[in-house]
């Protein structure tokens, strides 16, 4: 049996999968749909001073038919009293004690951070959310991530939340910062229970050209926003990644960025998160997403011999290095299956403009030929290649022993004279 | 101002589009799709060589004109050919998606979207070339004739379209199943062909009897033949005077073009080949509502010339076929035809057929069409000097359509004996490009 609950900083959720404080966390009665279609905790839309927003707020990118694989808002905190929202944190905590209910906080002066923290606590609310990485409109106004970009006040705001705090305290990370370890380390030695990220990225979705107004656009400009969905995971499990193998920051992580399937929430898992936060996916097809999340990870575990989530936790992190620890002497060529190939010669093309030259056309058929002594193994040719399986990158046991950068120039200082990596010719003509 | 006016109550009009063109969105999914293979198999699947895959990106782009000019720029018939087109067994069926046991890319399909979008807006792409002050006669103004002239306006010639209907656009206007062209765009077509301008139109000319191939050389630098096939191939056959036996081609050019023209009362249509133009005519008659339709080949299903997936679609639609049937005459009354005498044939060994004894049977008709193939223009260019034929056939370098009277050149049916619009848009390019490099005393 694999279990999938986890305690995250003292929070116990039925399995690591939230809902990221976001539209779909807007209400009480979002959330309870959301718990009973099978989210195991959710992360209220941030309380604050109720705010007006504009129309429209929401932008897309569609790449080549695939609607939305890049979100981008400009959509500040909830709009709704703060009495309102505590009413339904306490109902749904009522109704829903075993799931985790998380309140995100933005306010302004230590005074309020007192104050609704405190009605947080009151109203029954497993932990809170300080909402340090909004991006757009908020960080105007000296909050979301003009907090989380100043590690300073990130750390003292923090310290004021966790002295106040009863409940865990987690700090959610604006990715808007040249290291996202100094406001992570920040947040930490406030006293931080945990970190959460990344909050969006700041974007402009796009440019109306008849118009030349950027979106989206309100009555005839706009602004930019915070972006989000599938285009951002990459970012998103790189942070978590610093993050994991940062030994300052010894405290749980709650991963967010572009998680729709399964394979998504485990990456982040693996590199350290030990919850995820979903968003954008929820927003496209609905709470219902999160049955094959459950269903997915649960077989993999099964497949894979896990039993807990806490088996999974940055079972990544200690292979996620430093380039200079890469081996220079490990060698993959490219394989065509000359079966499987269908001649479209992508391949070809993108090796021959994109990349080493090393992929040829034949005179007699449209499988193309590599050039093993010059393939310097990239992988440009298979990811490029439409057939599944057709190109593969095959280990070539060269007899070389493994030296890094770093082992590399260490002998050289020490006067050795070593083999590294392949030789393929330097020049075309 | 069209060249053409197009009568109203054409019979066709009663026949739907088959292939209806797709809606933006339709079009935009299914150019996402394409692969943009490098040195695509389609391209040369296509006899005018048009890039398919950077016009399929161009939509996929959201550069729909420069689609079109992509597409026009190697065949000014790009719009008759998008819906013409066999693609099935052009550049369809050379996608390699096939390969991928995949639907191929809808090329045709997306092809009708770019250029149809390009005429709706009024687009031309292309400009005559300065002028050479040279003059080429172009006989015929079907769809190599177009393409001849469109070519060499772009080069700087003037040309002059003798047409000896009173209609433009050849076969695209009277010989197109109505399910995939019909006449008013086929004659907007070369409107549209025409507008590059320093093409003058000549229709109700036939040369030869209007104008001399004498004249012609005088007044012209070159000649372009493209004059296609002669009229349908009767069978002799006893009973052939009886009523309702009528000509393929005659009568799907009337069914296209003539105001009023009907099918009259008829039930039973039985059409005699097996190639493309009698499974056009089981089609058209399957479309316009004929109770019993019967093709009737000499030999099997896998040995006839039409294509398959045309005759899948016959079937679907109704058609029956009598194969290893030989029409030995007609049956009537009253002068009217009321069926066709046949007997069975059988295989024999390779391309040999044999009669099978006493088995003569009668497939009741109240209209025979005979699609059995069209006379060759042999003998209306019998006049002229230095023309070489091969099986009826004007020979030409395939190379730049130059004729062995060089001053002559030819392309589309009259040369290369039937076969697509596509082809004879290729052909009456690159016979443009030869009368360009010969005046310019290149060959």
């Amino acid at each position: 049996m694999v279990d999938l609950s986890v305690d995250f900083a003292g929070i116990k959720s039925p399995n690591p999968f939230w809902l990221a404080s976001a539209p779909p966390a807007n209400s009480g009665e979002q959330i309870m749909r959301a718990f009973d279609a099978g989210w195991g905790g959710a992360v209220w839309k941030t309380l604050g001073d109720p705010i007006i927003n504009v129309t429209s707020r929401f932008g897309g990118i569609d790449y080549r038919g695939s609607k939305v694989i890049g979100f981008n808002n400009i959509e500040l905190i909830t709009d709704r009293p703060i009495d309102v929202n505590l009413k339904e944190i306490y109902e749904v905590k009522k109704r829903y004690p075993k799931h985790a209910v998380i309140a995100s906080l933005m306010v302004e002066t230590r005074q309020e951070w007192k104050d609704l923290i405190k009605k947080c606590i009151d109203a029954g609310a497993d932990g809170l959310e300080l909402n340090f990485g909004c991006p757009h409109g908020m960080c105007e106004r000296g909050m979301g991530s003009a907090v989380g970009a100043e590690p300073k006040a990130c750390e003292e705001i923090t310290s004021w939340a966790v002295e106040y705090s009863s409940i865990p305290v987690i700090v959610k990370l604006t990715p808007n910062i040249t290291d996202v370890n100094d406001p992570a380390e920040a947040a930490v030695r406030g006293g931080a229970h945990a970190v959460s990220l990344i909050n969006t990225i700041k974007s402009i979705i796009g440019v109306d050209l008849v118009n030349a107004v950027p979106l989206p656009a309100v009555q005839g400009a706009s602004t930019n926003g915070g972006y989000c969905g599938p285009a951002v995971r990459p970012i998103a499990l790189h942070m978590v990644g610093q993050l994991g193998r940062n030994p300052a920051v010894n405290v749980p992580i709650s991963g967010i960025g572009g998680v729709e399937t399964w394979r998504d929430a485990l990456e982040f898992i693996f590199l350290g998160a030990s919850t995820v936060q979903v968003c954008t996916a929820v927003m496209h097809y609905g709470y219902r997403i999160v049955e094959d999340l459950i269903e997915g990870t649960e077989n993999f575990m099964k497949e894979h011999g896990y039993e807990t989530i806490d088996q999974m936790v940055g079972r990544a992190v200690p292979n996620y290095s430093e380039w200079g620890n890469l081996d220079l002497n490990y060698e993959l060529i490219a394989k065509i299956d000359a079966d499987k190939c269908i001649g479209c010669q992508l391949c070809h093309t993108a090796c021959w403009d994109g990349a080493h030259q090393c992929i040829h056309l034949s005179d007699e058929t449209r499988v193309p030929i590599i050039d093993e002594a010059e393939c310097v193994g990239c992988n440009l040719c298979q990811i490029v290649c439409p057939v599944e399986g057709c190109i593969s990158m095959v280990h070539v046991e060269n007899g070389k022993p493994r030296v890094s950068w770093n082992e590399y120039q260490e002998r050289l200082a020490k006067g050795e004279k070593i083999e590294v990596g392949k030789h393929t010719s330097q020049t075309a003509f | 101002m069209t060249v053409w006016d197009v009568p109203e109550d054409r019979l066709e009009a009663k026949l739907p589009d088959k292939k209806p063109r797709l809606n933006e969105a339709q079009a935009l999914a299914e150019a996402n799709r394409c692969l943009y293979c490098f040195d695509a198999p389609c391209i040369k699947a296509c006899p005018t060589g048009i890039d398919i895959p950077t016009f399929i990106r161009k939509i996929a782009t959201g550069n729909l004109a420069g689609s079109a000019r992509v597409i026009l720029d190697s065949n000014i018939l790009g719009l008759s050919c998008a819906r013409v087109c066999p693609t099935e067994v052009l550049c369809e069926g050379d996608c390699v998606y096939n390969e991928l046991d995949s639907p191929p890319i809808l090329i045709g399909k997306l092809q009708r979207i770019a250029t149809e979008d390009a005429y709706d807006r009024g687009l031309q792409f292309f400009e005559r070339g300065a002028p050479t002050g040279k003059r080429i006669a172009i006989i015929g103004g079907g769809p190599a004739g177009l393409a001849c002239a469109h070519e060499l306006a772009r080069c700087g010639h003037e040309s002059v379209i003798f047409e000896a209907r009173d209609m433009p656009g050849g076969l695209n206007s009277t010989g197109v199943a109505p399910y995939k062209l019909q006449l008013p765009d086929a004659i907007r077509e070369v409107n549209y062909i025409l507008e590059i301008g320093g093409i003058e139109l000549r229709t109700g000319v036939s040369v030869g009897t209007d104008i001399s191939f004498e004249e012609l050389e005088d007044q012209f630098d070159a000649v372009f033949v493209g004059v296609g096939l002669g009229p349908d191939t009767a069978l002799d056959l006893p009973g052939r005077g009886l009523s309702g036996i009528v000509g393929a081609v005659e009568w799907i050019e009337q069914m296209k073009t003539r105001k009023g023209f009907a099918l009259g009362d008829v039930d039973r249509v039985v059409v005699l080949g097996g190639g493309n133009t009698a499974i056009d005519v089981v089609r058209e008659a399957c479309g316009l509502g004929v109770t019993a339709v019967t093709m009737v080949y000499r030999r099997d299903e896998a040995a006839m010339s039409g294509y398959e997936h045309e005759w899948n679609h016959a079937k679907k639609e109704g058609a029956r076929a009598e194969w290893f049937a030989q029409p030995v005459g007609y049956a009537g009354e009253h002068g009217r035809v009321t069926g066709v005498r046949c007997v069975r044939t059988r295989a024999a060994g390779g391309r040999h057929l044999q009669v099978v004894p006493d088995s003569e049977f009668v497939i009741p008709a109240d209209r025979v069409v005979l699609a059995v193939g069209q006379s060759k223009l042999e003998t209306l260019l019998s006049d002229v000097a230095g023309l070489t034929f091969a099986h009826g056939r004007l020979v030409a370098d395939t190379a730049n359509g130059q004729c062995s009277n060089p001053k002559y050149f030819a392309g589309g049916d009259v040369m290369n004996g039937a076969k697509e619009v596509v082809n004879a848009a290729a052909e009456g390019k690159v016979a443009a490009r030869g009368i360009d490099a010969w005046l310019q005393g290149g060959a």
